[in-house]
């Protein structure tokens, strides 16, 4: 052992794929906040649109892709974003660019509560108690009068506003939380913390074997995930400004993110991204097949899933190696 | 107070047929512990199939059969049994592990095909399967309090099949076989069983309850492409209510939500599903192994 550690050695964290993509990514980021002035107000739309997918599919893979833990309740979080943004802002009068945060805040605190639910719930049963919290809380709103019951409200503190400004820092919000969702789910899996999750979904047992503190680490991931689907929820509705029960916490929200995850690649970061950008062509130009692109969706998904689990980026990263958001450490021996 | 006996009547019998949703669900979890997220899809798949039997399809030269709902159910049942096999040994055994992504997505995947398929076949409109005029009789027990006499028959077939099912399960060769495969799946396989086999059998009896199920849920009320995500959480909720492994624990978890949900409708309509959840929610807490755990 003496020997092996005299060895000089270093520990690699970074790709040339990732230090291309990090110079990439943010000239894209310049060129993109760029957009109002030489974009159209369709291109500002669809990127705001394309955005609450990625988001929110970003979080749903943070919570299964790495945690394990497979929720289909997500659109619990996504309407309490979207219906916390209508109190804040309508109710409450506060700025309505300042409630989006204000709102994902407290969906992550109202997942405090309810992970105390759905944690003793382990795997398929977790899945379908997250389904029956995110059932409650769209009854809960769909009986809430002031807010419109079930037939749900506007947003009209928007009025004031006038639209450039309103469109153009809703797209500036978009590109920010896209980069700090991202940036969030990057860092986390880099850190000591990232280690402790995938350990937790390949193992719990060996997981909690090693000291990792199993119920604290599925706690905060939980939280953080419903937080960013707050996030997803709240900057969805200060575009559309119009919100119901049944379509804010519609299970539709959830099976969007599979389908987006599977087919770009689970457990990638790359891959929710890609998947978001294909999700936004697919129902751009089929929608209007109605329930017949809805079963094409559920037919991919299901084939995904068993035929070609790896998804679009995953393959790719399998077969070139590419990594432009390096999770891995790899260990380097120094040559003497 | 008459009013308070009547609520929880009716709510215990709204359980009955709550019991019958779960049944099938609690086999398929008992024996493979595979989460089926489209089993109320597959419920309602039922119904509109002992619809298309006896009222043909609407918009196509498919005119139906005509026969009354007991032949039809007696026709529907071993389709059901049949299809549940061939979806077992098709796709769903491929998806069994220790991953539960796979069967969710699969499970759920299905979910919206069966919903987009029903809705492309029959539209949005609410249909219903006509009870030939028994679904109007009722029974009087007392001055203010009635039975209908289909909700009370709903009753007595959820009884009779969990009976049934707790006798195949406890007492017949192939309820050791399902036992069995449940406990340990290795020893089975050294032992000669193909475990594939017997997975697709527990799931060919599920989707005869299921079928059943469907039947009656079209005969009792109007049925929607969309209704199976709500069976399917009453399903779910009545099986962990009552303990993993027990079919008497699903009829009790059945009967003790539709008592909750009905007690809910009393206050308020928009309240009785909601109260329902609730319910499940709290019993998680204080019994998260529901009243009657057999298995883990």
């Amino acid at each position: 052992m003496s020997t092996a550690a005299s060895v000089p050695y270093t520990v690699e964290r970074a790709t040339r794929a990732s230090r291309v993509a990090a110079v990439l990514g943010a000239a894209l980021v310049v060129l993109a906040v760029s957009l109002p002035w030489w974009g159209t107000n369709v291109a500002m739309r669809s990127v705001v649109e394309i955005s609450c997918y990625l988001v929110f599919a970003s979080m749903w893979n943070l919570l299964a892709g790495y945690g394990g833990l497979v929720s289909i309740g997500q659109q619990g979080f996504l309407g309490l974003g979207g219906y916390f943004l209508f109190i804040f802002a309508q109710k409450m009068g506060v700025n309505p660019f300042v409630s989006v945060p204000l709102a994902a805040l407290v969906a992550a605190a109202i997942s405090v509560p309810t992970a105390q639910f759905v944690f003793r719930l382990q795997g398929g049963y977790f899945a379908v108690g997250t389904w029956v919290v995110a059932e409650v809380f769209r009854l809960i709103f769909a009986n809430v009068s002031a807010l419109g019951g079930g037939s749900g409200t506007s947003l009209t503190a928007m009025v004031g506003i006038p639209k450039a400004t309103r469109e153009m820092i809703t797209y500036w919000m978009a590109l920010a939380i896209v980069v700090f969702a991202v940036g969030l789910v990057y860092g986390l899996l880099r850190s000591r913390f990232g280690l402790a999750l995938t350990a937790i979904r390949d193992s719990e047992r060996a997981a909690e074997s090693q000291g990792i503190d199993v119920a604290r680490v599925k706690l905060i991931v939980y939280v953080l995930a419903a937080f960013g689907a707050g996030l997803a929820g709240a900057l969805y509705y200060l575009s559309n400004l119009r919100i119901s029960p049944d379509v804010a916490f519609s299970v539709n929200w959830t099976a969007f993110s599979i389908f987006i995850v599977l087919i770009g690649g689970i457990g990638t970061i790359e891959g929710p991204i890609l998947g978001a950008l294909l999700f936004w062509l697919l129902n751009n130009y089929l929608s209007d097949y109605g329930s017949w692109y809805l079963i094409g969706l559920g037919l991919m998904a299901i084939v995904v899933i068993i035929k070609w689990p790896r998804g679009i980026w995953g393959s790719l990263s399998h077969r070139f190696g590419w990594q432009l958001f390096p999770v891995q450490r790899t260990l380097r021996l120094d040559k003497e | 107070m008459l009013n308070w006996i009547d609520t929880i009547l009716q709510g215990i019998i709204l359980g009955g047929l709550y019991a019958l949703f779960a049944l099938g669900q609690s086999l398929i979890l008992g024996v493979m512990r595979l989460t089926n997220v489209a089993h109320g899809d597959f419920i309602i798949l039922g119904s509109f199939a002992g619809y298309a039997l006896i009222s043909g399809i609407p918009g196509t030269p498919l005119t139906g059969l005509g026969l009354n709902p007991v032949i039809t159910m007696l026709i529907l049942l071993p389709i059901a049994a049949s299809f549940g096999y061939g979806l077992q040994r098709g796709v769903l055994n491929g998806t069994l592990g220790a991953d539960p992504m796979p069967s969710l997505v699969v499970t759920f995947g299905l979910s919206i095909i069966i919903q987009n398929l029903l809705l492309e076949l029959f539209s949005a409109d609410p249909r219903s399967i006509s009870a030939l005029g028994v679904e109007t009789k009722s029974l009087a027990l007392g001055e203010n309090i009635h039975i209908g006499i289909l909700p009370l028959i709903i009753f007595v077939l959820a009884l009779a099949a969990t009976a049934l099912m707790e006798w195949l399960f406890h007492r017949t060769d192939l309820g050791r076989a399902f036992r069995a495969t449940a406990d340990d799946i290795d020893t089975v396989r050294l032992m000669g069983v193909n475990h594939r086999h017997v997975y697709a059998l527990a799931t060919a009896i599920a989707f005869a309850l299921i079928g059943l199920a469907g039947m009656l849920q079209g005969l009792r009320t109007v049925i929607q492409p969309a209704d199976g995500p709500g069976l399917l959480l009453y399903a779910f909720e009545a099986v962990i209510i009552g303990g993993l492994g027990s079919f008497w624990g699903t009829f009790a978890g059945g009967v003790l939500l539709g008592v909750a949900q009905s007690i809910g409708f009393r206050f308020d309509p928009g309240w009785g599903i909601l109260i329902g959840h609730v319910v499940f929610l709290v019993m998680l807490m204080i019994r998260p192994s529901g009243f009657f755990p057999k298995t883990r």
